[in-house]
């Protein structure tokens, strides 16, 4: 397509950071709500399960996963096609 | 859904207050930073066609995981059971992939930049107008029914005035859609899709705890007022409102499954524009794909939630959706429509609670930045550009888009205080919407294929399919042909397929077709095998990104899906 001879930023921001940057957030603050600020009441609500914990610790997980990802597969920006070459081509998905 | 707004109050404190400030501010980031990219109106409407498949695929999903879906399907799920998957199941994965597979090359390899855009290409001026104003319209009536809701919940929830609610809401997500354009609803797309991730599966895990488990579910399920039927997905009676297991399984496969799903899917923009923001015709045609593996999997921390509250919450078990299901008032004042809500009352702490809110208020807001991305686009190409101010630098084109982004925002306003006075509003919309998507589909497939076929049948069909759809709706609304459940609007989508069709046909026998020369690119025959063909080398290339074995393997597992439930 035509616009690819144009340098493209698209995507100079990387998505998957701001992802994790919330599940991160999230994931910390209800697990110190289900270590030390959990209530019998909310016990009894959910059954006996400790419901921030266990989500939280879900989160922080699934936070490592995606920081892993940004890492193992950083972010390229694309160059114009007629410079592209090999090296190239490590690009994220 | 104001019945019980005493009790529907959520306890929130302040943790839970400032997880939900901190996704705001996330939201209004990505639109902040999202500005940046922006510098031509391609970049605006369409990303600047660049973005990655596994964004947009997401985003496919989650522009469509909007308020409908969420509230709608857990209200399904508790008052019709796991036939509710058939939305998904049948309902949404086969038309995905048929659009990736079949529909994505012309769409992509043609760089029309909207659907109606196609439309004119293909049957030019007047089914172009007819697609693009109808398209106009309903998103902004869509957009304002959305606004709506996410207002009353916000108003329900955290006891906002509703003015207040519906205003906030609608400058936010103007604030990130006008600064961005594309790029800001979609990555703002993807982080919602994991949002309503975060808040809906730990929902639906500790609810299932709280019954004792899939086992316990079930047992109570059956022993409920739905009975066994409500445990699996075929043949769906109480869903379509037939005796006849053959009828209902026809209406399901064919009114639903065919024409209903494939209408929406392939030829809704909101949908489509994903796929062709996306940096490739392989990267296009993966995104309805990717977007299916979710897809398939949105039931289960959806309808099951709803089916839980349907057995565990007080207000809606027993008596009550026994009374509801006959369609009576509960004694308790509670509706289906109130289940996830009462579910989250029910069973989560403060914390969790804060990022279920953030969940709903994410999911609202994602369709409804959809619907204002989708109109800005068609607006301002189809309808300003190629109507009332031609020719103008490309400049021009993206302030009016920011411009048309805020005219939109307060039209919806607008048509957010008319849902107001309407109780069962979303009914209606999606069915209204299945009066215009069926046909367009009908229209849609014969001219891809049928090079014949003529401008003139173009429009006529689009308009006569329509109006075939009104007809059933009125039939059935006046109880001259009596159909309960959601049969309804499957017949009526039938109708206009089988109409606009017929129409079409006829009136291209005796209309003088366009010049062939002018369809290339547009009608599978006269379109050159290379043009459609994708790139496999640098990042399309791999087993893992074919769109035909990926394509394979959704149909394989969706298959599965179907045997055990």
């Amino acid at each position: 397509m035509g616009s690819d001879t144009r340098k493209r930023t698209a995507g100079a921001f990387d998505v998957r950071l701001v992802i994790a940057l919330l599940t991160g957030v999230y994931g910390l603050v209800i697990t110190i709500l289900g270590i030390g600020f959990v209530s019998d009441e909310d016990l009894a609500k959910a059954d006996g399960m400790n419901i921030n914990l266990l989500a939280g610790i879900g989160m922080l997980v699934f936070t490592g996963l995606f920081l892993l990802w940004v890492k193992l597969r950083p972010l390229t920006v694309p160059v114009p096609e007629d410079e592209e070459n090999d090296s190239s081509q490590a690009g994220q998905d | 859904m104001t019945v019980l707004a005493q009790d529907l109050r959520l306890d929130a404190n302040a943790v839970d207050y400032a997880l939900l400030a901190f996704y705001f501010a996330l939201v209004l980031g990505i639109g902040y930073l999202a500005r940046k990219q922006v510098s031509s109106s391609l970049d605006f409407f369409l990303s600047g066609r660049s973005l990655p498949a596994w964004v947009t695929g997401l985003a496919f999903v989650a522009a469509n995981l909007g308020a409908i879906e969420v509230m709608g399907m857990s209200a399904n799920g508790a008052q019709y059971g796991l036939p509710t998957v058939h939305y998904f199941w049948v309902g949404a994965i086969p038309a995905m992939l048929f659009l990736a597979i079949v529909m994505m090359p012309f769409y992509y390899g043609s760089k029309v930049r909207s659907v109606p855009e196609f439309m004119l290409r293909r049957f030019g001026k007047p089914a172009h107008l007819v697609n693009g104003v109808s398209f106009a319209m309903a998103q902004i009536l869509i957009a304002g029914a959305n606004l709506f809701l996410l207002a009353s919940v916000v108003n329900l929830l955290l006891g906002w005035p509703l003015w207040v609610s519906i205003i906030l809401a609608a400058v936010i997500v103007l604030a990130y859609t006008a600064l961005g354009g594309l790029s800001a609803a979609i990555y703002n797309e993807v982080l919602q899709f994991f949002v309503i991730v975060a808040a809906l599966l730990p929902l639906t895990l500790v609810g299932l705890h709280e019954v004792g488990g899939w086992e316990g579910l079930v047992d109570k399920v059956a022993n409920g007022p739905g009975g066994e039927e409500q445990l699996s997905s075929w043949p769906g009676n109480q869903l379509t409102g037939f005796g006849d297991n053959f009828l209902s399984v026809l209406g399901l496969v064919f009114g639903l499954g065919f024409v209903l799903s494939f209408g929406y899917w392939t030829t809704n923009f909101v949908e489509v524009q994903r796929a062709m923001a996306s940096k490739s015709m392989s990267a296009a045609q993966r995104t309805p794909i990717i977007g299916a593996f979710p897809k398939m999997l949105v039931p289960f921390i959806v309808i099951i939630p709803g089916m839980i509250a349907g057995v565990s919450v007080t207000e809606l078990s027993g008596e009550n959706k026994a009374a509801l299901m006959a369609g009576e008032a509960a004694p308790s004042g509670a509706t289906f429509n109130d289940a996830l809500l009462l579910l989250m009352r029910d069973l989560l702490p403060n914390g969790m609670l804060g990022i279920a809110i953030a969940g709903l208020l994410a999911s609202f807001m994602a369709g409804m930045a959809a619907n204002l991305s989708a109109f800005n686009t068609v607006f301002t190409y189809d309808i300003w550009q190629a109507y009332i101010k031609k020719d103008k630098p490309d400049q021009y084109y993206l302030r009016a888009g920011r411009v048309v982004t805020a005219c939109a925002t307060i039209l919806a306003i607008g048509t957010a205080f008319i849902a107001s006075t309407y109780s069962n509003l979303m009914d209606y919309l999606q069915q209204l919407f299945s009066f215009f998507n069926a046909p367009l589909f009908a229209t849609f497939i014969l001219g891809m294929f049928w090079k014949r076929m003529t401008p003139t049948a173009g429009w006529t069909g689009l308009v006569t399919g329509t109006a075939a759809a009104v007809g059933v709706f009125m039939l059935a609304e006046t109880g001259v042909w009596d159909l309960p459940g959601q049969g309804a609007s499957f017949i009526g989508a039938g109708a206009a397929f089988v109409v606009d069709i017929v129409v079409s046909v006829v009136v291209t026998m005796v209309t003088k077709p366009k010049p062939e020369a002018q369809l290339v690119g547009l009608v599978y025959s006269l379109t050159p095998k290379e043009k459609l063909k994708r790139s496999t080398v640098g990042e399309d290339a791999g087993w893992y990104r074919n769109p035909g074995l990926l394509a394979g393997i959704v149909l394989v597992l969706t298959i599965v899906l179907n045997i055990f439930f």
